[in-house]
């Protein structure tokens, strides 16, 4: 589910980074509140604990195959949510700096759709309702599966809308979203089950650990309440603002001209684009200082509404594949270059 | 399980090229950051049917790598290990959008050109990320994120999470290969042993930040992580910076490869 840089378009990222700092300081002053310092060596100790607990394989009965768990649900019922979505967010960080697994501009986007949807909707919504009749292996086991399936789902969903809006794949809604549901409602279960396994073997062993982290934060609905409200404030504000200064969004743009391009499999996400395209061409300030207009190189008389894709003509071609080429070249001289005048330099200083 | 290995020997390597000492590894933290996320957000935010003037991005990572000092083997491994995610989004872009393109002679679907842009972007902003650790390292990074005011329970959590990452990665290892002689052939671990192979290690896990925090505090710690304070940023640092944003910024007006080809080509007629 980790999402790529490449995948990804500035403003979503942005948009998504500053969602994720909101929920991010929102906890760390939750956490300071209750300021158990023990909590923080924990929080770290079992992020690695995630990390490493990602390597292992669980087999799945009847398949024949196996899978991992992603962890956003065990960290919410150890913890607690504010610091289970903390650790997530560094086991993410690490992984998206060593791993290069998730881009680090869409670093915002995976910690909230791993991190958010799971600790802070579906944990206390979903778990916590099941578990204020108390503890029970089987209860456990009902409350993880739902908890893990939804926000898994919620997740997933988190991804095929910012891929949306990202505009950057062909991939229709429609198919994005019959690709990624399904798929992480098998990741969703399998998550949920190991989950349940592992939290009942800690409840059946040491039972204080789970009360400790369930007693440590009383969190109502009021709340959430006030966390998504401010989030959608947040996020509206600095979307807006982001596309204030791109001015006119690159992928609206090209939303349009597929839509005039007359591909017909862009129909859903053809509406919301054109509506937000519509309010840009209000706001912006500068409507034509487009990033686009002056990366692509359109024909000069070509507007808006017409057919922006660069010009098919054989002279631009002919003149950007030599260009390329070139630019190739140096970057390839430039490299050997100073390689070269460094080896020199260290047999002069020899 | 070589899985495991190889994770723990891949954060090893960064490690290692981290400690080196050249020009870029001695550059301050901060700048590096600085200079990286701006490259991120001036190659993402070309339009999907742009590979020319993606061109001179090349350039940044070629630099970094030569001044570094740094092997491009192990950091291109990893750009190919997280490529098939990539491709398998991508590859559907040329079903899609099967609109022709005239590229000189030959007419090509639309859709592979999208593919194409989105390859391109993908190798440059992995590397990027890989290069940015690469000549940085974790403590130095967590420093600069402090410097821009980062929380300190995050920075200390993050840098906690990461050096036991290699304990606990040793700790799985063990436990793994210990499950897999007593019960051989198995494509994973069974059912039965879900619960208490992940949760004793949960056990231990809580034992042992037990263990470090008691440490901490005989080392004092006091809720307090002390850097010993930041690392100047000197004129030199800040003109690096400086200079690849002004760089990103001209690439991204003006389409380079572009120019230099049409001035080529007007040339030569």
């Amino acid at each position: 589910m980790h999402m790529a840089d490449a995948l990804i378009s500035p403003i979503v990222g942005g948009t998504m980074w500053v969602a994720t700092a909101g929920v991010a300081a929102y906890s760390i002053k939750k956490i300071q509140t209750e300021m158990d310092e023990k909590k923080v060596p924990l929080m770290g100790v079992m992020g690695a604990f995630i990390f490493a607990s990602q390597m292992i394989n669980f087999s799945i009965p009847g398949t024949g195959s196996s899978g991992h768990i992603g962890g956003g649900l065990i960290l919410a019922i150890l913890l607690g949510p504010y610091a289970g979505f903390l650790t997530m967010a560094s086991v993410l960080t690490i992984q998206a700096l060593f791993f290069a697994d998730g881009g680090l501009l869409a670093l915002g986007s995976n910690v909230f759709n791993m991190g958010f949807f799971t600790c802070f909707i579906a944990y206390p919504l979903i778990y916590k309702t099941f578990m204020k009749q108390g503890y029970s292996t089987r209860r456990i086991l009902i409350a993880s599966l739902f908890t893990a399936i939804i926000g898994l789902q919620l997740g997933a969903f988190g991804v095929v809308l910012e891929t949306l809006f990202s505009g950057k794949t062909e991939l229709p809604f429609g198919t994005f979203l019959l690709l990624m549901q399904p798929i992480h409602l098998a990741i969703g279960a399998v998550e949920g089950l190991v989950t349940a396994a592992v939290v009942a073997y800690i409840w059946n062993s040491r039972p204080e650990i789970i009360e400790k982290a369930a007693s440590g934060e009383a969190l109502g609905n009021v709340a959430i309440k006030k966390v998504v409200g401010g989030l959608v404030i947040v996020a509206m504000i600095t979307g807006a603002g982001l596309s204030w200064f791109a001015s006119s969004d690159p992928d609206g743009l090209e939303w349009a001209m597929i839509n005039t391009a007359g591909t017909a499999e862009l129909e859903a996400p053809e509406g919301l684009h054109q509506t937000l395209l519509h309010l840009q061409s209000k706001i912006a300030f500068l409507p034509d200082y487009s990033f686009k207009a002056s990366g692509n190189e359109p024909e000069p008389g070509v507007g808006e509404g017409g057919d922006a894709w660069p010009a098919i003509s054989g002279g631009t071609s002919a003149a950007g594949l030599v260009g390329g080429g070139m630019t190739l070249l140096l970057a390839a001289f430039m490299g050997f270059g100073i390689s070269m005048l460094k080896k020199r330099k260290s047999k002069v200083s020899i | 399980m070589a899985n495991i290995m190889n994770s723990l020997y891949n954060m090893r390597i960064l490690d290692d090229l981290a400690r080196q000492e050249t020009v870029i590894h001695k550059l301050h933290s901060l700048m590096k950051l600085l200079t990286t996320v701006s490259y991120l957000t001036v190659v993402v935010s070309f339009g999907r049917y742009e590979i020319g003037g993606l061109l001179p991005f090349l350039i940044y990572p070629v630099m970094v790598f030569t001044l570094a000092e740094l092997p491009v083997k192990p950091i291109l491994l990893r750009i190919l290990i997280v490529s098939p995610f990539i491709i398998g989004i991508g590859i559907l872009n040329p079903f899609f959008d099967q609109q022709g393109y005239l590229l000189g002679e030959r007419v090509i679907s639309r859709g592979w050109i999208t593919f194409g842009s989105i390859l391109l972007k993908s190798g440059l902003t992995v590397t990027a990320a890989l290069l940015l650790i690469a000549t940085t390292g974790m403590d130095r990074l967590a420093g600069a994120l402090r410097m821009m005011k980062i929380p300190r329970i995050f920075v200390l959590q993050l840098l906690l999470t990461y050096r036991y990452i290699s304990v606990l990665m040793e700790e799985v290892a063990r436990i793994l290969r210990a499950y897999s002689l007593r019960a051989p052939n198995q494509k994973g671990v069974h059912r039965s042993a879900w619960g208490s192979l992940a949760g004793q290690l949960i056990l231990r896990t809580f034992d042992r930040a037990q263990r470090i925090y008691e440490a901490m505090c005989l080392r004092g710690f006091a809720g307090e992580y002390n850097t010993g304070g930041f690392k100047e940023i000197r004129a030199w640092d800040l003109s690096y910076f400086i200079g690849w944003a002004l760089f990103f910024a001209v690439a991204r007006m003006y389409n380079i490869p572009m120019l230099i080809g049409s001035l080529i080509t007007g040339v030569i007629k």
